[in-house]
């Protein structure tokens, strides 16, 4: 391993960690002002032109509050369990490429930390090792909403799990690889060979699975404010609640990335058009997530474990006979 | 819209009320499983969706930016309390009869009173509590010279509650009045305040 490589490395690993750190700062802002909007409020306005300070007066106040570590909790995986949420949401983006190879000064970059050949089994893995964030975080937190949290995050994961691997099952027999690169590569060649044209099943599937991943609003209910307060955040205060929120946002940021480059072509042949097609197509995956959390209500744990079991699955596995047949004859 | 076809609470053809269409529960798993299947082809939550695309596109905020924009407050608010001042003389109205003292429910108003060298009763100290006041505005409806009123001051943001009922504060000041700034309240004996009040002459 020469030094070059260890050094673009270490320099794609800030710029991702940054870029996301701010941006999951200002999805913060994005989804006040989106969800003021739908509701005929104005959302932030005070700090700084339009509220756009918002985002740094929030900051001051996580990074300054008091970090509080109550009586009676277990104290180790108390302190570690924010940090699992957000090193998980940041791991997993190490195989995803979020921008197309490109050339700088001479140099060629490639905008993905490690394009390994397994590389969205390795992403849905390491956003599955996000389950502990909540689950520890949760059992830990000696408060029985955080309990019920942490026992409603364990089912909702590893039922979820179940649906957005079953769902990518079927694009990846017709790609033939797991790197999102090659994936990407498949549909190269234009708006015509997107694979929700020819599995728009999986890619509905999928997009459900996402909300439940990221525990956004029609499945909220890991930390549903108006039954578990905070849920697993109930108890935690400061930077370390502030990790569980990037965390969430990072995820969000990132599922979005993985639904645009498996499903709707990701930045196509590589071109710079291409490569703003791929953030416009995240940006509305965002934008999404924060437009159903304005329109839609939140379901029961059980409709959701329900929903789960006998609806998505079996349309899961149904979806991959049928492409499994289609492929063979 | 008139109220009086509203009062008949009974469901009849004739009243407004009617019964909200409710469909009953299905009790059978093959009629919950039509209407799974019936919303979740129905489209309702696209409905939500465009519902609340549309409010945002309107771009219809009806946020009131408060501290930079108030709403207007009707003209009988009752908000924290001011004693007036004659117009034609500029004394204070009020005279000392401690009705509204003794009306007040939540035993809020104290004041002390003496009669001075013109032999009229003075109020030396009027203070109301505004911990207790229940701004309930027995007060202001009791006092026969309108000394004391309502007025529209509800911003009440301060250290200590007791800033805002020295007495100092709830009366009209002189260059207030003189500049014809103290508001009148409807009332018995009322007056409009322009060229015909002129000052009472005391010494007959």
């Amino acid at each position: 391993m020469d030094m070059a490589f260890i050094i673009e490395t270490i320099a794609k690993i800030v710029v991702i960690l940054l870029v996301f750190s701010a941006l999951a700062g200002l999805g913060t802002y994005f989804e006040r002002k989106v969800l003021a909007f739908m509701q005929r409020r104005l959302g932030p306005m005070h700090v700084g032109p339009f509220g756009l300070l918002q985002v740094a007066a929030d900051g001051i106040k996580l990074f300054t509050k008091e970090d509080i570590i109550p009586q009676n909790v277990v104290k180790p995986i108390f302190k570690i369990a924010p940090v699992i949420t957000a090193a998980t949401a940041f791991m997993a983006a190490a195989a995803i490429p979020f921008w197309p190879e490109f050339t700088a000064f001479g140099y060629k970059v490639h905008p993905i930390v490690a394009d390994i050949n397994v590389g969205i089994l390795y992403v849905l893995g390491i956003m599955a090792i996000g389950l502990y964030g909540p689950l520890l975080g949760g059992m830990a937190s000696a408060n029985k909403f955080s309990l019920i949290s942490a026992a409603r995050s364990a089912a909702v994961f590893i039922s979820y799990e179940v649906i957005s691997g079953l769902s990518l099952l079927a694009p990846l027999m017709m790609v033939g690889s797991l790197s999102l690169i090659d994936i990407n590569n498949y549909q190269a060649g234009g708006i015509g060979n997107w694979i929700v044209w020819s599995q728009p099943v999986a890619f509905i599937l999928f997009w459900i699975a996402a909300f439940a991943e990221t525990g956004r609003t029609p499945f909220h209910l890991i930390a549903n404010d108006h039954e578990i307060i905070d849920g697993f955040g109930t108890e935690y205060s400061g930077m370390r609640w502030g990790l569980f929120f990037i965390g969430e946002y990072a995820n969000m940021f990132f599922i979005s990335f993985v639904i645009a480059i498996i499903f709707l072509g990701g930045f196509g042949d590589g071109s710079i058009a291409g490569a703003f097609q791929l953030l416009l197509k995240v940006s509305f995956f965002f934008f999404f997530f924060l437009w159903t959390r304005a329109a839609w209500p939140d379901v029961r744990p059980d409709q959701l474990m329900w929903l789960c079991w006998k609806v998505l699955m079996p349309l899961a596995v149904v979806n991959i006979v049928i492409t499994g047949l289609v492929m063979m004859f | 819209m008139h109220s009086e076809p509203l009062n008949d609470r009974n469901v009849s053809e004739q009243s407004p009320y009617f019964y909200v269409d409710i469909e009953t529960y299905p009790t059978t798993s093959w009629d919950k499983f039509k209407q799974v299947v019936k919303r979740t082809f129905k489209g309702e939550l696209f409905v939500g969706l465009w519902v609340v695309m549309r409010e945002m596109i309107k771009f219809d905020i009806h946020t009131v930016q408060y501290p930079k924009e108030k709403l207007p407050i009707g003209p009988r608010y009752r908000a924290v309390h001011k004693l007036l001042r004659l117009w034609e003389s500029g004394y204070e109205r009020c005279i000392g009869c401690g009705l509204c003292e003794k009306i007040c429910i939540s035993d809020c108003i104290r004041m002390d009173t003496k009669i001075d060298e013109n032999s009229r009763k003075e109020v030396t100290e009027y203070s109301i509590n505004l911990g207790r006041c229940i701004f309930c505005g027995y007060c202001a409806e009791v006092c026969p010279e309108l000394a004391i009123v309502h007025g529209q001051r509800y911003e009440n943001g301060s250290e200590q509650r007791a800033h805002f009922v020295i007495k100092d504060d709830m009366l009209t000041p002189l260059d207030w009045l003189t500049s014809g700034q103290q508001a009148e309240f409807p009332g018995f004996g009322a007056i409009t305040p322009n060229e015909s009040v002129t000052k009472t002459p005391l010494a007959y």
